[in-house]
This record gives structure tokens, sequence and C-alpha cells, in this order.
């Protein structure tokens, strides 16, 4: 049934027909429901990368994949047969070529768009540090997230710094959340958002992310922090812009009597007591 | 042959029974304290009386940790995993016996998610306090209840080292009341960084259930 010859051209045919038939449920129904969904343009940026990589895979995963059914059909002993060593291995010249070309191009590819996406989204969400490369036109809205075992609390620069418990943002507004942490290393993972950033003390990781549709979102820790890591999560709220002005008003009268407390707003804040003596 | 796989079968078994008393040990935890409800003025009540201690004592192995202490039946224990009502005004008092550690966010120092926003100490209603006068705090992070503690003075006579202290030390005594709503589980801690002898305060006492952090089960 199977020649020794043109098992090569068996598995690149199959393959190439294996990719045509995944592909386009990879683009059309996996792809569009890959996390973190399109609420920010971040994140529906976040889903078109992540829709990218599996473009990209794809072809490769559907030839490891032939490749292994075609060896366990082609090449299993048939009944009776005397276990024989097998052919000696000698290089292919052009099956190592295509192999090194084809993943160096992928790796290659992924390398550049990633760069470029990272760049285009102003660092797709994640921490780009104090000085971030690139940043976002026009007018941008602060909040600082501040992360201590185990709470995260946010203090709003623009509104008097207030700070509050709760995380809330108004709509199609440009946001930069400075992360930063008052103890050990957290990290600020507004999921739908698409927006995971270290909390490092006295560091200032700025984050960019423009929601784009009034929803809640899930807020945890992505850093094991310590006994109530699992317990460091909760939500946060993109609302209109009038709903949002009326909160921030009713967070400041709430909280105006804590504020000769705080310490002027900083980017980062060392922590202090930085012990207890005993 | 025999003997070689009746050994090692025997082995198997023990190093199995021990790993089950190990898991059960870690499962088990402290010993739950269920607060007695009751009914008053048509709402569910219960009545929570702690006591904060800048060293356990022969309560705990660990005896210079700082702890809280919750009175069951007048007696104090050590047991920070407590079983309340749900949909219930808790009416908290808390005894506390140790001094000023200073909060690390001054944030925290501003009650919130108890009835009337304000809680008392030694009977004066207060909204907030110094941060830099707080001992510990009492948190429910879930429950949004957070309240400041405030600590003893460092000049005050009579203080107490070791638990369980008796109310004629110097002491500083907070009460407040919070609703306790739908049925959970949660945690609650202290966000003063108190843990003396750990870096940043927060190690030891502070990272292990049964001193300053604990359960509240809502039921």
């Amino acid at each position: 049934m199977w020649s020794s010859r043109g098992h090569g051209a068996r598995i690149a045919a199959l393959t190439v027909i294996g990719t045509a038939i995944v592909l386009p449920l990879v683009v059309f129904v996996l792809g569009p429901n890959m996390p973190p969904g399109k609420g920010t343009t971040v994140a529906s940026s976040q889903v078109t990368d992540n829709t990218v990589l599996l473009v990209v895979m794809t072809p490769f995963t559907v030839f490891i994949l032939v490749y292994l059914v075609y060896a366990v059909v082609a090449f299993r002993a048939k009944p009776g047969e005397s276990l024989v060593d097998g052919a000696p291995l000698r290089g292919h010249f052009r099956a190592q070529l295509a192999w090194l070309v084809s993943t160096t191009a992928a790796v290659l590819f992924l390398a550049i768009f990633g760069t470029t996406e990272l760049l285009a989204d102003n660092g797709a969400g994640g921490g780009s540090g104090p000085n971030p490369v690139t940043k976002p036109g026009g007018a941008v809205l602060p909040v600082q997230v501040i992360g201590q075992q185990w709470e995260f609390t946010y203090r709003y620069p623009t509104y008097g710094g207030v700070e509050t418990a709760t995380l809330v943002v108004p709509v199609g507004r440009e946001i930069a959340f400075h992360v930063t942490s008052l103890d050990a290393i957290h990290s600020f993972w507004a999921y739908e958002l698409g927006v995971k950033a270290d909390a490092n003390p006295g560091v200032d990781n700025v984050a960019y992310v423009k929601p784009e549709k009034v929803a809640s979102f899930h807020i945890r820790c992505a850093e094991l922090c310590g006994l109530w890591h699992g317990y460091m999560s909760d939500t946060g709220y993109v609302v209109s812009d009038a709903t949002f002005a009326s909160w921030i008003k009713a967070r400041q009268r709430q909280f105006a009597p804590i504020m000769k407390y705080l310490p002027k707003y900083a980017t980062s804040y060392t922590p202090d007591p930085p012990f207890r003596a005993g | 042959m025999r003997t070689k796989v009746a050994i090692l079968a025997a082995c198997v078994a023990v190093v199995g029974v021990l790993i089950g008393f190990y898991v059960t040990l870690l499962a088990s935890g402290p010993t739950p304290y269920t607060v007695p409800a009751a009914q008053a003025a048509g709402s569910r009540t219960a009545n929570l009386t702690l006591q904060t201690v800048a060293a356990v004592g022969e309560l705990a192995p660990n005896e210079n940790w700082v702890s809280y202490l919750v009175r069951e039946r007048g007696v104090w224990h050590r047991s920070t995993v407590w079983t309340l009502p749900a949909n219930a005004l808790v009416h908290v008092t808390i005894y506390n016996f140790d001094g000023k550690s200073g909060l690390r966010n001054p944030f925290l120092a501003q009650a919130r998610g108890i009835v009337g926003g304000r809680f008392a100490i030694d009977g004066k209603p207060v909204s907030l306090i110094n941060p830099d006068d707080a001992s510990h705090t009492f948190a429910i992070p879930a429950l949004g209840v957070i309240v400041p503690i405030m600590g003893v003075g460092d000049n005050a006579p009579h203080q107490c080292d070791e638990a369980p202290c008796a109310l004629s030390d110097a002491h500083e005594t907070i009460t407040f009341t919070f609703r306790t709503g739908q049925p959970g589980h949660y945690r609650w801690q202290c966000f003063v960084p108190c843990a003396a002898g750990f870096v940043y305060g927060f190690g030891g006492p502070m990272q292990t259930i049964g001193y300053m952090d604990g359960y509240v089960d809502v039921v």
C-alpha cells in the first residue's frame, strides 16, 4: 500500500489540506472568541494578536499531527513481520532547509508583528515602566493603582488626589494606570480591560487603556503575594462620563476627612513604616 | 522477594497514613467559633467580642506573635474563624491592648462599610483616626468593612505584655456595627504592618490564619 518513496509528498499534501480546513475555523470561529474580549482598544488588539498567533501556529500544528498520524499508520509493523532495525538516518537537505526557513520566517514575523503591536498600542496594556516609549495623544486621565497586602486602592490625581477602594473609569477616555505597590510585588490585572501590569514598591509602572463600552470588569492580583493573594480580587466599572463625574464627587465628599492624612500624590511611595520593631 | 514486597507495601501504607493525617490537619484548620444570633427589633443580631494583644503568650505555639482573640461564653480563645448569621447586624467590641504601629496606607484609617459610617473609641464616636495612631485594623474587604483600631499610648500605665489581658490593663475599646448581608465565605485581615521582627511587618502572624487573619462564614 505504501511505497517507500512519496512519504514527504503525501505528508505535505495532507498538511496543506488539513491547514485549509482548520484555518477558516481558527480565523472565523475561534479567533473572535479569544480572550480578553473587546472591551477596550487594547483588549481588541489582544484578541487580534491571539488570533494571529493561532493562524501562524496552525500549519505547524497540523503538520506535526499529520506526521504523527501518518507515521503511526504507514510505519507500523505488519502482523507477522519480524522486528528489524530501521533504515539508517541520513540528512535530507531540502527537508531541513524547508523546516529551518519556515520556522525562522514564522519567528521573525511574530517578533516584528509583536514589536509593532506593542508600539501601536502604547504598550498593549502591559506596564511600560515609568517612561513609556510610546504614549497616546490627547488628554489622558491618570489613575494610580496602589497594591498592598492584600487589596488594591486607587488615587485620582486630577481630582485632588482622592483615594478610593473601588476602581471606576469613564468610557471613551484614554486612561493611564500608574501601578505601584506599598510592600510586596503585586500585579494589577484588569482582565476585560486587557491590562496586566506589575506593581513594584518604589516603581511607577504605566499602562494605557481606552475603555470602549460601559461594563464591569474583573480585577485580581496576578503575582503570588502572600496569604491572601487568592482573595485579592475585586470588580471595577467602566461608566458614562456623567456617572463618573457624580461618582468621583461623591468619593471626594466621602473621603474628605482622610485627605489631610494622605501623602501628597507621588508616582510611588516609600513603604513607611518599613517594619515594626520587636 | 515476598518479604521485600511486603516491606515495600508496609512502607507505602505508613507514608499514606502520614500524608492522610497531614492533609486532615491542614483541612481542619482552626476551630471555628459560631457567634450566637439573636432577634432584636425585627433584625437578627450578633455580638462579637474580640481583643488584640501584642503577644499571644501560652495560647499559641508562637508566644511572641501579635494576635486577635475571641470571647466565647466569657472565655478568651485564639480562634479567627467565625460563623456569623446572614442579613444580620453584628455588634463588634474590640479591646485593644497593643501599642501604636501606624498604617502604611493612611487611607485605611477612615472607617468604611459600617452602620452610620462611625465607630466609637472608648464611647466617643469618630469616623477616622490619625493613621500613625493605628495599632491594627479590622477589615472584611469583600463586605467593604474596615475599621482602624486605636493603639494604646506608649506611656499608658499597666500595659499588658501577654494574652489574655484583663480589662484592668491599659486598653482602648472600639465598638461598631456592620451588616453581614448574603451568605458567603469571606476572609478578614489586619492591614497594619504589625508583625514585629518580620520584613515589612507582614510575615509570621500576618501570614498565618489564627493570629491576625481569619475567615468569616456568613450562613
